[in-house]
């Protein structure tokens, strides 16, 4: 029954979130990551109920078709903080191609140490950056799109966690610097912690998503063809 | 009958992403495209922020939810996963916390020495 309706599975998915954004923000629970969790309850719920992958993914195909507008529509903010970046400019792209560059070179040394192939190098390379661009990148280089979109949530998730601690570590003070650090390493997920610390922060950090992305579009594919 | 405009501009600048995808033979994803059209549309003024603000706005709020369905295809790789599980959590988080350090050191030292300079 649950198989042939057209409608229960992007129905639970929409839930799903909800009830975990519901219980992150009434509970204040910040490890409780609603992206995360949703995912969490909906493999659950597939193991539990044995149902089929491919089921699932024709019946919620309307969800991820949203993707591609939904990024292009991240021109936006970007186009409402371009002041912002005009003043700062110079700082912040080199900032930001300085960690781009420093996540692709660490991912590539991990993964020769552990021997790892590379359809799963290139699963991992783009998870910095926001999950549409990401998860674009690895498709284009022969990755596993389910596991970059797991690494990236991942990857948002310890950086909001760490934020405040590495700044603080690192002496990162001023607050462009800290928006550009934030958003470049970890998207979206830290950039909700970000916003919390200062709108100057927030902005950067929204900035450096897509900054961040369109650079790691230009510079992974070059590391993957030395490889 | 807004949000049906927004939303024709917003899946027209989207098809032509898709069309410079399948034309142009680079390894960029149609979606950034899609959004480096958008932002040249819109600093140009050929396109104004009213004609897409509010339908972009309830996208970029809905835009987690559309990662679910291809997180949860994580079941069909879990044999390949499952033996690296360790290393990659490592990867995942020791990268993200170097990544955050360099980008931050180098951002701040490059704002001081502009900020120094201005100051001589």
């Amino acid at each position: 029954m649950l198989n042939e309706s057209a409608f229960f599975y992007t129905f639970i998915t929409l839930a799903f979130y909800l009830i975990c954004l519901f219980i992150h923000k009434k509970l204040r629970w910040a490890w409780f990551n609603p992206l995360l969790m949703a995912i969490v309850f909906t493999v659950i719920m597939l193991l539990a109920g044995n149902i089929e992958y491919e089921v699932y993914e024709s019946n919620t195909k309307l969800i991820g078709y949203f993707l591609t507008p939904a990024t292009a529509c991240l021109a936006v903010p970007l186009y409402e903080k371009l002041s912002q970046l005009r003043k700062n400019a110079l700082a912040i792209l080199v900032g930001i191609f300085s960690g781009v560059i420093t996540s692709a070179l660490c991912i590539i040394a991990i993964a020769f140490i552990f021997k790892l192939d590379k359809a799963l190098l290139a699963s991992f390379l783009p998870k910095s950056v926001t999950t549409a661009i990401g998860i674009g990148v690895a498709e284009e280089l022969g990755g596993i799109a389910a596991l970059t979109a797991i690494s990236i949530i991942v990857t948002g998730i310890a950086g909001n966690i760490f934020a405040e601690t590495v700044c603080r570590v690192f002496k990162i003070t001023n607050p462009v610097a800290i928006g550009a650090a934030i958003g470049t390493s970890s998207h979206a997920g830290g950039t909700a912690k970000a916003i919390q610390l200062g709108q100057t922060e927030g902005a950067i950090s929204g900035l450096a998503i897509a900054v961040a992305g369109i650079m790691t579009v230009i510079v992974v594919p070059i590391f993957m063809n030395f490889i | 009958m807004k949000y049906i405009k927004q939303l024709t501009i917003i899946l027209g600048i989207s098809a032509i992403g898709e069309f410079l995808n399948f034309l142009l033979p680079l390894p960029i994803p149609a979606s950034i495209y899609a959004l480096g059209l958008m932002l040249l549309l819109l600093c140009t003024g050929t396109l104004k922020l009213s004609a897409v603000k509010e339908t972009s706005a309830l996208l970029l709020d809905a835009m987690p939810i559309m990662f679910i369905p291809a997180a949860a295809g994580i079941i069909n790789y879990w044999d390949i996963i499952k033996p690296i599980l360790i290393p990659c959590f490592l990867i995942l988080i020791v990268t993200t916390v170097i990544v955050m350090a360099v980008t931050g050191i180098t951002t701040q030292a490059i704002i001081k020495r502009k900020e120094s300079k201005d100051n001589a």
